[in-house]
């Protein structure tokens, strides 16, 4: 008997008991389902929390103040009072650093603003112009801080747009208004570009003013928070990094590099660190998919070792009339392949919409993962012949007198 | 060897063992059937006609003993050699029909064709001749279970003949059938074996048996009988159209 004959006969035989068929295929089309939009969810979550980090501005360096590894107790990041503008102006102006474009030294707080005929509870950074090019900032209305607004002390201010629409109604042009932070009125300059982003990352909810302004008017500090350094290109981070930490050592009087009151983090470590994390949430989802999968398997098993019992008049009556054991073997292998396969290609379609559905809902970028799209074919195949081999072998290996006489 | 064998046993036994105890089912059976031969095997159960046929339709294989059928040795063949001889060189007619109940009579009559793979042309063409000759066209579309007992079983010599076997193998074949019916069948085995075809069939039935050119009688696994039947019933078929 040819192949296609079988399943031909493969594909009658399931559309006789559609009952039965659609049972058995939904344990493979939810395994599936949800392994396709677990998966694609996962790295739809991972991509999104890549480019929010690369949108920060690649060949970025960030310096903290505090050791990473300070005795025991470690402190937050960016508490302690470690770092200086001066510091900043030593690595931008430094003979022996060669490798750095761009510092941007900040200091940054939460604030509550009034402006306009509102207030918003936002962050407030205290940055120099130098922020823009190392992070990629630029602006859609006005200008940016200026170096002489930094000297000078200016109380200027460049909004994000999510504070422009919180403060003066979304799409206003508010270049020229005055907004009042802590009780100290500024005027603003500039608007800057949307950048979308949520939560920790959501960059258009913040408020620049000069760092000199922000440290002495707003803050009363004479330290920053962190300095971003832009380095020359990707392949000098390394050395941008030794450079920039010999320099602090020897500013801060340190001779053991394992005592630096600073740490140093690249764009890498952050993106490496972010993938950790997203790509163990994506295993996990995974995982609990897998078990589905292995559920609506054992489902085909179960429902293949029925379809057996129930045929075993039949199988007997087929060996009866010249059907070799390969020929059985094969009916019932093919019978559970295309019931697998079919329930792959429906849980494709359900994967595929479901993660959809909650990209929009979450508003993630939708991601097609290519990679999830072959698993779940070669898987549901497997699944096929994996758990459609015993049942039909079972079927194959039955005594045509014994089959035959079966009630 | 006698040319002109169907079938030829010799000193056949058939023992089943279970772990306490040994049944002999058949025991030491010898008989030859020539070719056109119209037997009918008879005896009480448990007299090992069942077993006897089995072996004869290569369902199984005897403990010891030699089957020679159609000039081909059987005993001691792997199960897809026995599915081969069983496919090819036996046309089986079952008490029960076993037709496939949810496929059309046209597929099931096609069915021992696929595996003997025949292009599918031919199959047609021959499921078709045979179907008329059990007078069935009327019903080729139909499936097995819309049709009577005495069709079915009509359809089920149809498919035993397709691929034209060296004996048509046939257990208790009008058991579940009406009279009048059976008749039928009757009819249409003599006008097979008058047209050179081996007909052998298993029953307990008398009046089936008369039917055929020679009966031969097991009692308890051995052959008690083997003679002609001298008052042999002959039945014409009625051609009824149903």
């Amino acid at each position: 008997m040819e192949l296609w004959e079988i399943i031909l006969e493969s594909l009658q035989t399931l559309s006789l008991n559609k009952l039965r068929t659609g049972l058995a295929m939904l344990g493979i089309v939810i395994g599936i389902g949800s392994v396709i939009a677990l998966i694609s969810l996962g790295q739809s979550t991972q991509q999104s929390v890549q480019s929010q980090i690369q949108a920060l501005g690649s060949n970025l360096l960030t310096i903290f103040p505090g050791s990473q590894n300070q005795g025991v107790v470690r402190g937050a990041a960016g508490g302690q009072t470690t770092l200086t503008y001066d510091d900043a102006k030593a690595i931008m102006t430094s003979s022996q650093i060669t490798d750095v474009a761009n510092v941007a030294p900040q200091v940054g707080r939460r604030e509550q603003i009034t402006g306009g005929s509102s207030n918003t509870n936002t962050q407030v950074l205290g940055v120099t112009d130098a922020y823009a090019q190392v992070t990629n900032t630029s602006v859609s209305m006005g200008s940016f801080i200026s170096s002489q607004d930094v000297d000078s002390l200016g109380r200027v201010a460049v909004l994000g747009p999510q504070v422009v629409s919180d403060l003066f109604g979304a799409g206003s042009n508010p270049v020229g208004q005055s907004i009042r932070i802590n009780k100290i009125s500024f005027r603003v300059i500039g608007v800057t570009v949307s950048k979308g982003g949520t939560g920790f990352a959501n960059r258009d909810d913040v408020v620049y003013v000069p760092l000199t302004t922000a440290q002495q008017q707003l803050l009363g500090i004479d330290y920053v928070n962190s300095i971003s350094v832009s380095v020359k290109s990707a392949n000098l981070m390394t050395d941008a990094e030794n450079q920039i930490g010999y320099l602090l050592l020897a500013r801060h009087k340190i001779s053991d590099p394992t005592k630096a009151d600073f740490s140093i983090i690249s764009q890498s470590d952050i993106l490496n660190f972010a993938s950790q994390t997203t790509g163990v949430f994506t295993a996990l989802l995974s995982g609990i998919a897998a078990i589905s999968l292995l559920v609506g398997g054992i489902g085909i098993m179960n429902i293949m070792l029925v379809t057996v019992t129930e045929r075993i008049r039949e199988i007997g009556l087929r060996k009866a009339l010249g059907a070799k054991k390969k020929t059985i073997i094969t009916q019932f292998l093919t019978e559970a392949i295309i019931l697998t396969f079919a329930g792959g290609v429906l849980g494709m379609v359900l994967g595929i919409a479901l993660s959809l559905l909650i990209s929009n809902i979450i508003s993630l970028p939708f991601t097609l993962s290519f990679g999830a799209i072959v698993l779940a074919i070669v898987v549901s195949g497997a699944i096929g012949i994996l758990f459609g081999w015993y049942p039909a072998k079972r079927a194959a290996d039955l005594s045509p007198i014994e089959a035959l006489r079966y009630e | 060897m006698k040319q002109n064998s169907a079938i030829q046993i010799t000193h056949i036994s058939k023992i089943y063992k279970t772990a306490y105890i040994e049944t002999v089912a058949l025991d030491n059976v010898t008989f030859s059937i020539d070719k056109s031969e119209f037997v009918a095997i008879m005896g009480p159960s448990g007299s090992g006609k069942s077993t006897l046929m089995h072996i004869l339709g290569a369902l199984d294989t005897p403990t010891s003993g030699s089957y020679i059928l159609d000039g081909q040795k059987v005993e001691n063949l792997s199960d897809d050699e026995l599915a081969e001889i069983r496919n090819k060189k036996i046309g089986f007619v079952f008490q029960a029909f076993n037709l496939l109940p949810r496929i059309t009579v046209l597929q099931n009559v096609v069915l021992p064709m696929q595996y003997a793979g025949i292009p599918k042309p031919e199959r047609l063409e021959r499921a078709e001749k045979y179907l008329k000759m059990v007078g069935l066209t009327h019903r080729m579309h139909h499936t097995s279970n819309q049709i009577s007992g005495g069709q079915q079983q009509r359809v089920a010599i149809a498919r035993a003949l397709v691929l034209n076997p060296a004996i048509l193998l046939a257990d208790e074949p009008t058991g579940n059938i009406a009279t009048a019916q059976a008749e039928e069948i009757m009819a249409i085995f003599q006008e097979l074996n008058d047209s050179g075809h081996t007909v052998i069939m298993i029953t307990h039935e008398p009046d089936i048996a008369a039917h055929s050119k020679r009966v031969i009688h097991l009692r308890d696994g051995k052959i008690i009988t083997d003679e002609k039947n001298r008052n042999r019933k002959l039945v014409k078929r009625t051609n009824i159209i149903d």
